[in-house]
């Protein structure tokens, strides 16, 4: 951008404005390109390019302009993109600044903005009223498939989603500090100048671009003997030089959460042309303040009258700042419309610069004389008592239609804008998502901040503080009463916003009695009509009324419209506004991104991947991996050309005839150690403890106090006072939470210590016939021929300090070995260098979980669900009969418990032995019984098993046990399958190979 | 997020590092085996779960690992206090009731008429 200077648009007024002639920077509007200033954002770069057609509306597709200046803009929403894999819909270009190279799009249209073929749907508007979706869906069923749904599939929505991965990245941040203030209008600036000076930690933040808010707008108050801009220039130049103030521009306060938690969405990267890799495109902040100054201002509301929606319509104060803040004249003919006094200055501002300005059509007979004198000093024409009551203009306004309030006579005037100021609507999101309650104000019209509940307090606008010079005492009190200190200096304000005057509900001609669009909810297109239609038809709520017509439910959350949707509900409901209730304001104030709230928890941080010391090894031998929790376990380790099933049955074998080698390290296991270790494992599982010897292992139960089983495990006792206890892999953390639970809370006497120890050993399962001479060689200091089954010893494998436990899960001969987690690939790879010509094949998850089937070993969460007992599970045996008390105790007295028709763990053999069964299909006694066939229980566990020739799988049947070699049927879609009761103990049911 | 004090930490800590663990002051009865059905439907299934005033449990999971008890208001969420594990049901002082109440309905924003309407029908 060399050379001279750019046009950047004929509406561009010289020597108005903030932004620097100098900075221009380059943008795209549906393909063509346009300059602009730095400091723009896309609707002031459009509109100085004489362009108010921004959109079309959602249902009906009628043209819209830019409405607002801010972030409560309910009709310029665009796709922004600066390449194909950052773009985003539905960004208000009101709030967006424009960068060099940003390329926008306007939606909701088709095939162009200014020719849509879906504008169809305005003149259908009777078929578009309140509740359209619910009245008109409605049948025939059939057609909602094939009709309906897509249909509104494809015209439902704003905007297109991205469609290509986001190739940013978004940031995390805490904060604490011991005030906030949101909002950087005025009353923000003077409470973080005060605040600032006590030296305490002070954050402050504004959703724009640029700090200062309305002052920015504001060409005529003057503030401490400056002009309201050079006073917002200062305080931020004094706010910078401030060490304990952090400033955010660009940043939303977005959510209010409880014990004074306030969110922030920072756009980083948005306004950047060429923007550092490295920085994040969106920083969320989660900001924890000892107290919250809410200076988040008030939003001017548009004026509820037919065919308010016309490009070139907007709101008054956007057009002042528009003029003051960017330079940009919004037409050059503009009319106003007003029931506040807030309009006048923008028609003062606007003539000044040398608009013409034909009309104010005030609808109020009595107005301040001074404004009326300045008024006539710069010869605008004020219509008092005078309604707009018409419009025309296709893709923009070009006139308007004025009559008397009471009277008759209609007046055309010729315009190219029309403004609308309503009065003031206070932005009490925040102070409401706090859980502040507010009220009514009838003078003002307004729902003002009433009692708080968090440690906040709302300043200026938002609390319904208008004058200018008490706002700013509010400011300074809130400041000083957050940070302590001396009261500050008065703020002298001469000049400032007159702000008075408001009109809620529907204006002339927009009546219960008129047939015309007058639009409450522009993004919803939400009419005065709909309103009434609602409330006839019987909602009576304000909640109610606002989901059937959707007022108040699009990405702009009703910021202009919730306080006409009321007005007109209390009226059709003949009702005061505060009996009727404001809708509950939610969190986002604005939308908020996916990726902002993500931030970096995503890909491979997205959660925790646990691996174990010889994960890398099973990466190199080609394993399949399936996740068990967050572990990554090895499921089964495919050879050329096999795929899981053969993997899996030679697997298998292997084990049965040789030897396999598992990775056994992801069980859970806590040391319980301590005088009372084996009065707290009495209390804490099913089992008798006392007599277990110290070297033996013993397979433990635990249940929860209802009597059902919640994990269980193999438990070592290495010492009188020390047991190493073992859980299921997903089981640890819960089990550990349960243990340290009652150690706690109910018997914190005992002398008791637990401590996790999963992740400090590896452990190695090394079983079948030659398991023990593979290992032998390998061993120092275990005796071998001492060991039994079930036993354990300590010593040394391959030099490393090992508990070495004779133990098996898989019906052989075999060892878990437990070495200190670093050496356990060492060892590993040790052992299996020297099995591997033995015939030794390391094994999944997959192969473990069929031997363990063929044995009849449960798995905890797969055969039981919360609901099965020790008994139904057969594992019964494993309850200590003569003791007194454990956990669960009293809850397997239970009637119902013991109960003889329980659900109870058996094996299945299918008649067609080639057959397995779908675990989870259900098991029936009568398949030919009438629909609903009674259900008996269901497969558990189903597999082929290699070994035995047939599959084997186990269920949980009604009275079970009781009906071994009963035939079953399992009614699948194509067939009913025929199968045995039988025990579910599959494989060597006299257990020689594994005491061997 | 709520910020809650752990008495053994003496610190108030963000909501993350703690884990609820249900109402609090259900002593585990030492004759278990010997209890009526009917008490210990009582003991494990009953609960208060009112709205207002909870007595409950929470463990400072991802810190010190204690299991120790709050006085919370379930509509404010706010505290009352939090006290170790063991200690005895703390008595109420209204003084410390009314400082956690949430604002009495005098206004009715965010209060959806239906309420009235009911009322009014009957």
């Amino acid at each position: 951008m060399s050379g001279s200077t750019p046009n950047t648009g004929a509406n561009r007024i010289a020597g108005k404005g903030r932004l620097s002639p100098a900075k221009t920077v380059m943008f795209t509007f549906d393909g063509k390109s346009y300059n602009a200033l730095e400091g723009d954002t896309l609707a002031s770069a459009l509109l100085a390019n004489g362009i108010h057609l921004a959109g079309r509306s959602f249902k009906y597709h009628r043209p819209r302009g830019i409405l607002a200046a801010g972030s409560e803009e309910p009709n310029a929403l665009m796709d922004i993109s600066r390449d194909s894999a950052r773009r985003q819909p539905n960004i208000r270009a009101t709030v967006q600044p424009v960068f060099d190279g940003m390329i926008a799009k306007s939606q909701n249209r088709y095939p162009s903005l200014s020719f849509d073929v879906g504008a169809i749907n305005d003149g259908m508007g009777r078929f578009f009223s309140a509740g359209f979706y619910y009245k008109t869906f409605m049948w025939p069923q059939k057609a909602w498939d094939a009709v309906y749904e897509p249909f509104i599939r494809n015209a439902a929505g704003l905007g297109v989603s991205p469609d290509e991965a986001d190739p940013d990245h978004y940031a995390n941040q805490f904060a604490h500090c011991d005030v906030l203030i949101v909002g950087a209008g005025a009353t923000g600036l003077q409470a973080a100048l005060v605040a600032g000076k006590s030296g305490k930690s002070v954050i402050i933040c504004d959703e724009q671009e640029e700090m200062g808010g309305a002052l920015l707008s504001d060409a005529t108050s003057k503030i401490d003997g400056k002009s309201a801009q050079e006073w917002a220039d200062d305080a931020k130049a004094k706010l910078a030089e401030m060490k304990n103030v952090t400033i955010l521009p660009r940043t939303t306060a977005f959510g209010y959460y409880n014990h004074n938690m306030v969110t922030l969405t920072e756009l980083v990267t948005e306004h950047m042309a060429n923007p550092d890799p490295d920085l994040p495109r969106e920083r969320c902040w989660q900001v924890r303040a000892k107290k919250v100054v809410l200076a988040t201002g008030a939003i001017e509301r548009h004026i509820v009258f037919p065919d308010n929606d016309r490009p070139g319509i907007m709101m008054a104060s956007a057009a002042q700042t528009y003029l003051n803040r960017y330079g940009v004249a919004v037409g050059s003919n503009v009319a106003i419309y007003t029931s506040s006094d807030s309009a006048y200055s923008v028609a003062f501002d606007l003539k000044r610069a040398g608009i013409e300005v034909p009309a104010i059509v005030d609808m109020r007979d009595t107005i301040d004389q001074a404004l009326l004198d300045e008024a006539e000093e710069l010869k605008i024409r004020v219509l008092k008592g005078f309604a707009v009551v018409g419009t025309k203009g296709r893709l923009r306004v070009t006139e308007i239609a004025v009559q008397p309030v009471n009277g008759e006579n209609v007046e055309t005037i010729a315009v190219d804008c029309l403004l609308m100021a309503g009065g003031w609507t206070p932005s009490v999101h925040l102070f409401s998502q706090s859980r502040g309650r507010v009220k009514f104000d009838e003078a003002t019209g307004t729902f003002l901040p009433d009692i708080y509940t968090e440690e906040c307090i709302s300043v200026g606008s938002c609390n319904g503080t208008h004058d200018l010079s008490e706002a700013m005492l509010e400011a300074s009190t809130a400041a000083k009463d957050a940070v302590g200190g001396k009261a500050p200096k008065a703020v002298k304000v001469v000049n400032g916003p007159r702000m008075s005057g408001f009109h809620i509900g529907s204006a002339k001609g927009a009546g219960p009695e008129d047939f015309t669009k007058a639009f409450i909810d522009y993004q919803n297109d939400v009419t005065a009509k709909d309103i009434r239609l609602a409330v006839r038809e019987g909602f009576h709520s304000i909640e109610h009324v606002k989901r059937y017509t959707t007022t108040g439910m699009a990405s702009d959350q009703g910021k202009m419209s919730n306080m006409h949707g009321l007005a007109i509900a209390a009226e059709a409901l003949d009702k005061p506004i505060p009996e009727v209730g404001l809708t509950t304001f939610r969190s986002p104030f604005t939308p908020v991104t996916f990726g902002a709230l993500v931030g970096h928890n995503k890909g491979e941080l997205f959660d925790v991947t646990r691996k174990t010391p010889m994960h890398e090894w099973h990466v190199e031998q080609g394993a399949d991996f399936e996740d068990v929790g967050n572990w990554k376990r090895a499921w089964y380790y495919p050879q050329a050309g096999e795929d899981m099933h053969a993997a899996v049955n030679r697997e298998c074998k292997a084990i049965r005839d040789a030897a396999g080698i598992f990775d056994a390290t992801t069980l859970g296991k806590i040391e319980v150690v301590g005088p009372d270790a084996v009065k707290f494992m009495n209390m804490m599982y099913t089992n008798p403890w006392d007599k277990l010897a110290v070297g033996r292992l013993r397979y433990g139960i635990m249940c929860r106090e209802d009597g059902f089983i919640y994990d269980d495990g193999v438990v070592a006792r290495l010492a009188e006072d020390r047991f190493h206890v073992t859980t299921t892999t997903g089981g640890a953390p819960r089990v550990l939470n349960m243990m340290e639970d009652y150690l706690q809370t109910e018997f914190p006497e005992w002398k008791v210590w637990l401590t996790s120890t999963s992740e400090q050993w590896a452990v190695i399962a090394v079983q079948g016939p030659k398991a023990r001479e593979i290992v032998e060689p390998l061993l120092d200091g275990i005796d071998l021929d001492a060991m039994q089954h079930m036993s354990v010893q300590t010593g040394k494998i391959c030099g490393v300090e090992t508990r070495f436990m004779r133990m098996s899960f898989t019906g052989e001969y075999g060892f878990e070995i437990n070495v200190p987690a670093d050496y356990g690939r060492q060892v590993w790879e040790a052992i299996y260098e020297r099995g591997k010509p033995m015939g030794m094949a390391p094994y999944g998850t997959e192969a473990m979980h069929v031997l363990r089937a063929e044995k009849g070993y449960i798995i905890v969460g797969q055969d039981t669900d919360g609901t099965v007992t020790p008994h139904d599970a057969n594992v019964g045996w494993a309850i200590g009969k003569k003791k007194t008390d454990f956990v669960g105790i009293k809850g397997l007295q239970r009637p119902d418990l013991v109960a003889e028709d329980r659900r109870q763990l058996v094996g299945l053999k299918t008649m067609d032995p080639k057959i397995k069964l779908e675990e989870g299909a259900q098991v029936v006694d009568d398949p030919n019984h009438a629909v609903p066939i009674p259900m008996i229980g269901f497969v558990t566990s189903s597999y082929w098993s290699e070994c035995l020739g047939h599959s084997i799988a186990m269920a949980l049947i009604e009275n079970g046990h009781n009906r071994m070699g009963e035939t079953v049927h399992i009614p699948m879609p194509d067939e009913i399958i025929k199968a045995e009761i039988c025990s579910p103990v599959f494989y060597d049911p006299e257990g020689g190979r594994t005491n061997g | 997020m709520l910020l809650i004090h752990c008495p053994y930490c003496e610190k108030d800590l963000p909501e993350t590092e703690f884990h609820g663990e249900g109402e609090a002051h259900i002593e585990r009865p030492t004759n278990m085996a010997d209890i009526s059905d009917e008490a210990f439907e009582k003991f494990f299934f009953i609960r208060e779960n009112q709205k207002g005033v909870l007595f409950e449990r929470w463990r400072h999971l991802h810190g010190c690992g204690r299991f120790f008890n709050a006085v919370r208001h379930s509509v404010s969420d706010k505290f009352i206090k939090t006290y170790k594990a063991r200690q005895e049901k703390p008595k109420l002082t209204k003084k410390e009731i009314d400082a956690v109440l949430p604002p009495a309905k005098s206004t009715p924003a965010n209060e959806p008429i239906y309420a009235d309407a009911v009322k009014g029908k009957k």
